[in-house]
């Protein structure tokens, strides 16, 4: 059987992947919303490892309210994304800049 | 059969790792989202040997079938430009591998040295054991009110949605059902006297 800690591993690469993701594509905001689901995939992964492993089933109920409001926030970002490019002509982030912060 | 489930976690990872990178680095952000199907798809599988079948296929089924579609949609409605997307991709590369690199070391150092990383295997799956009923059973007692929230902040999703796409065009032609049933019909009949004056 495999050990809880290569399955630990695992989430943490896929982590980390969705970090790097973010850093490289500052620019793109469609990127960096499935930067945010490859974060979320992986806590899912490893949830669903730890509920495997310590025999609970909680850890997949909590999956699947991550799931739920990942699905809402994605479908929201979306929206959010549509009306500015629809406004605007682009999604860069570096044009997002219209309460000078 | 042991070893069958080993195998198979190895590739399901690495197709899992390998497609999740090209996700982030990929020209198209079509691409990148086809990627990201791929990677819910071994996501899933993995899901189905840890023994939670209902997520797994609800990662199929909500993710791929409708997240990701309307990940596709939205991309292919917008006319981007992609070089100006593509900006400083190399410039933040150092900078975001070097923040990997330590915080995967940093977590694989704990996941082999924590005890955590030592829970003992648990044994096989029994054949008649039904993920879906005994998550429905916790999920329809114990987390009742979370569920109904979950089924709120849903509806919440698709209204906020709704009204940020809406656009009300002041110049398309319409019904205006409510001033068509109250007319009268003196407003829209008006009557003539042909008889003309008398001779």
């Amino acid at each position: 059987m495999i050990p809880l800690s290569h399955w630990l591993i695992l989430g943490a690469l896929l982590f980390s992947i969705g970090v790097v993701g973010i850093f490289l594509n500052r620019k793109n905001v469609i990127i960096l919303l499935m930067a945010i689901e490859i974060l979320l995939l992986a806590v899912n992964i490893n949830f669903v490892a730890f509920s495997r492993y310590l025999g609970n089933l909680q850890g997949q109920i909590f999956v699947f309210f991550v799931l739920t409001v990942a699905a809402a926030e994605a479908a929201i970002g979306l929206a959010i994304l549509v009306v500015y490019f629809r406004n605007r002509r682009s999604i860069n982030v570096e044009d997002i800049d219209d309460l000078r912060g | 059969m042991m070893l069958t489930t080993t195998i198979l976690f190895y590739v399901f990872s690495a197709i899992l790792l390998v497609s999740a990178l090209l996700v982030i680095t990929a020209r198209n952000p079509v691409y990148s989202a086809l990627y990201l199907v791929l990677a819910f798809f071994n996501a899933a599988a993995l899901f189905l040997l840890l023994g939670a079948e209902f997520l797994g296929l609800i990662l199929i089924l909500v993710y791929v079938g409708a997240v990701m579609v309307l990940f596709l949609f939205v991309v292919m409605m917008l006319d981007i430009n992609l070089e100006r997307l593509k900006e400083g991709f190399l410039r933040y590369l150092p900078l975001g591998l070097a923040i990997a690199i330590v915080g995967v070391l940093e977590m694989v150092a704990v996941f082999w040295t924590a005890p955590i990383g030592r829970v003992p295997a648990p044994g096989p799956i029994p054949a008649n054991a039904d993920n879906t009923r005994a998550l429905g059973e916790l999920l329809y007692t114990h987390y009742l009110y979370p569920f109904e929230i979950a089924a709120v902040i849903l509806l919440v999703a698709i209204i906020a949605a709704i009204a940020l796409t809406l656009r009300r065009r002041p110049d398309t032609k319409s019904q205006a059902v409510g001033k068509q049933v109250a007319v009268a019909v003196r407003e829209r009949l008006r009557m003539v006297d042909l008889r003309g004056p008398k001779p």
